[in-house]
């Protein structure tokens, strides 16, 4: 379970946002554009601080000012697709998947049956061999998730994954987040700008302006106004 | 039988044509003619018994040394010094990177007289070295240090602006996955840095090959210790004239093959990009 209260004070505005994610649920997280929605994933993985709060992952302190306590980035143990496709261009697709398990040690035969794993489960396997530089916008979103679940996360954030997919790609890459969430009992924050997006994967949706929740719900019960409309 | 002028605009096209073979073929011949003159003012056989001479072998010799020295020195030290300053912000920046690009407009001669005042034998810090027995004015160790100087912006600049342009998403990911600093910087940032990196390094190498200046003014022209190949030609000039023209067409062959290796570096890096 991830809870969590981050204060930042952004450059127009202060963020401060209070989390609470269950295992085995999908929260969205919907906004305008700079509403804050990026800088809470990237808190919450630790590539940049809050002022004050805390984050708290299965119980243990990530983050808390009171009592000093950062745990850096490496050691998080959360699986974050940042907003474009990252996965490492001069890299195979096999070796994409690897790379999160080679840094942390993992023994060799593990690796290569998570890798095999993955790959199927993102439909990615025939392209094993293919340099991630290569492959299509939709394709690259598949590894670079592929990659995120493949160490293992106690936490799944996505930053907009879906913006490269076409219509089909996008509902498999759902239909695969959703089951891996389901079976890994993770939480999982998904940050989107199209309702229709937050309607079919989320399982609740919390709307941010200006750094602040604005409303939190069901995603049948959201409001349509105030959000941009489907692309 | 009639005549007619032609339109006006064909023949404002024709004009603008033949205009614009002038121009390009009035440049590339100024820049080719003298390279090309090099070739014809010599035999083969004169040229390839003027490579066996030990005044070119020598001079072959300790440019290639000393050039691949200073190359190495350049990469070892220039590559984290490229990243960290890149990455970084802190005062007095803006001065650093303006000594990073003073060689590149400072003539090689001043730039050796300010590496003899500082290393020399009476220089700010080479008196004092000199009170251990060591001197490095008038080295081989004078000619690296010169050529490292002279040479080492081509890389630093290069390096810098890769790092500073590389999508910084990558490294986040790569840490986000657990990934070290050090394992990001080799198996991230150095990859797709490399094609740049390389062409950064060959053009340093070129210019540490082609360095007279400072190599002259800090280790002067002792042959076999500090007489480069540019040195040689200079020398050629005065004595053995066919020596001279036999490392300039080498070095115009070295040159030739650099720049076209940086070309071919720089065409994959754009592919890549």
């Amino acid at each position: 379970m991830l809870e969590a209260h981050l204060y930042k004070q952004l450059r127009d505005f202060p963020l401060d946002l209070k989390i609470q994610a269950n295992p085995g649920e999908i929260l969205v997280l919907m906004g305008e554009n700079g509403a804050g929605k990026s800088t809470v994933l990237n808190m919450l993985s630790g590539l940049l601080n809050p002022d004050t709060g805390s984050i708290r992952l299965n119980g243990k302190p990530l983050f808390e000012s009171a009592s000093g306590v950062v745990v850096p980035v490496e050691s998080r143990n959360i699986g974050y697709v940042l907003q474009n496709s990252t996965a490492f261009p001069h890299l195979s697709v096999s070796e994409n998947v690897a790379y999160g398990m080679k840094a942390r040690h993992i023994h060799k035969d593990r690796i290569a049956q998570q890798i095999d794993h993955w790959m199927e489960l993102m439909d990615i396997k025939n392209l094993a061999d293919v340099k991630a530089g290569k492959l299509s916008g939709g394709q690259k979103q598949r590894v670079a998730i592929a990659r995120a679940l493949a160490i293992g996360p106690e936490l799944m954030m996505l930053d907009e994954p879906f913006t490269a997919l076409d219509t089909e790609s996008r509902q498999s890459v759902q239909d695969a987040i959703c089951t891996c969430v389901s079976d890994l009992q993770i939480p999982c924050l998904v940050v989107t700008h199209r309702v229709l997006d937050a309607r079919d994967i989320g399982d609740r949706v919390i709307l941010l302006n200006r750094g602040v929740s604005c409303w939190e719900g069901l995603p049948s019960d959201m409001p349509d106004a105030g959000i941009q409309s489907p692309s | 039988m009639t005549f007619s002028f032609p339109e006006p605009d064909n023949y404002r096209r024709t004009l603008t044509t033949i205009g614009a073979i002038v121009l390009i073929a009035s440049v590339t011949l100024y820049l080719a003619l003298p390279v090309v003159a090099l070739f014809f003012r010599t035999t083969p056989e004169l040229f390839i018994s003027s490579l066996c001479d030990p005044a070119v072998t020598s001079a072959l010799w300790l440019s290639l040394s000393t050039s691949v020295i200073s190359l190495g020195i350049v990469i070892l030290v220039g590559t984290p010094f490229a990243y960290v300053h890149s990455r970084n912000t802190y005062p007095g920046k803006i001065i650093v990177d303006t000594l990073i690009d003073l060689p590149l407009v400072l003539p090689p001669a001043v730039a050796g007289m300010a590496l003899l005042v500082l290393y020399g034998r009476v220089g700010l810090v080479g008196r004092y070295l000199d009170m251990f027995g060591i001197t490095l004015a008038f080295t081989t160790l004078a000619v690296i240090m010169a050529q490292i100087f002279v040479a080492s912006p081509f890389y630093l600049r290069q390096a810098k602006s890769l790092f500073e342009q590389l999508d910084p998403s990558y490294e986040k990911t790569a840490r986000t996955l657990g990934a070290s600093p050090l394992r990001i910087f080799i198996t991230i940032t150095l990859p797709l840095t490399a094609g740049g990196l390389v062409s950064g390094a060959v053009m340093t190498f070129g210019r540490a090959l082609g360095e007279f200046g400072a190599t002259i003014m800090f280790a002067g022209n002792l042959p076999g210790v500090t007489q480069t190949m540019p040195l040689s030609v200079y020398v050629g000039m005065q004595g053995n004239f066919n020596i001279g023209l036999t490392i300039s067409i080498l070095l115009v062959i070295i040159s030739f093959t650099i720049m076209i290796a940086v070309r071919f570096l720089a065409g994959r890096e754009g592919r890549h990009a």
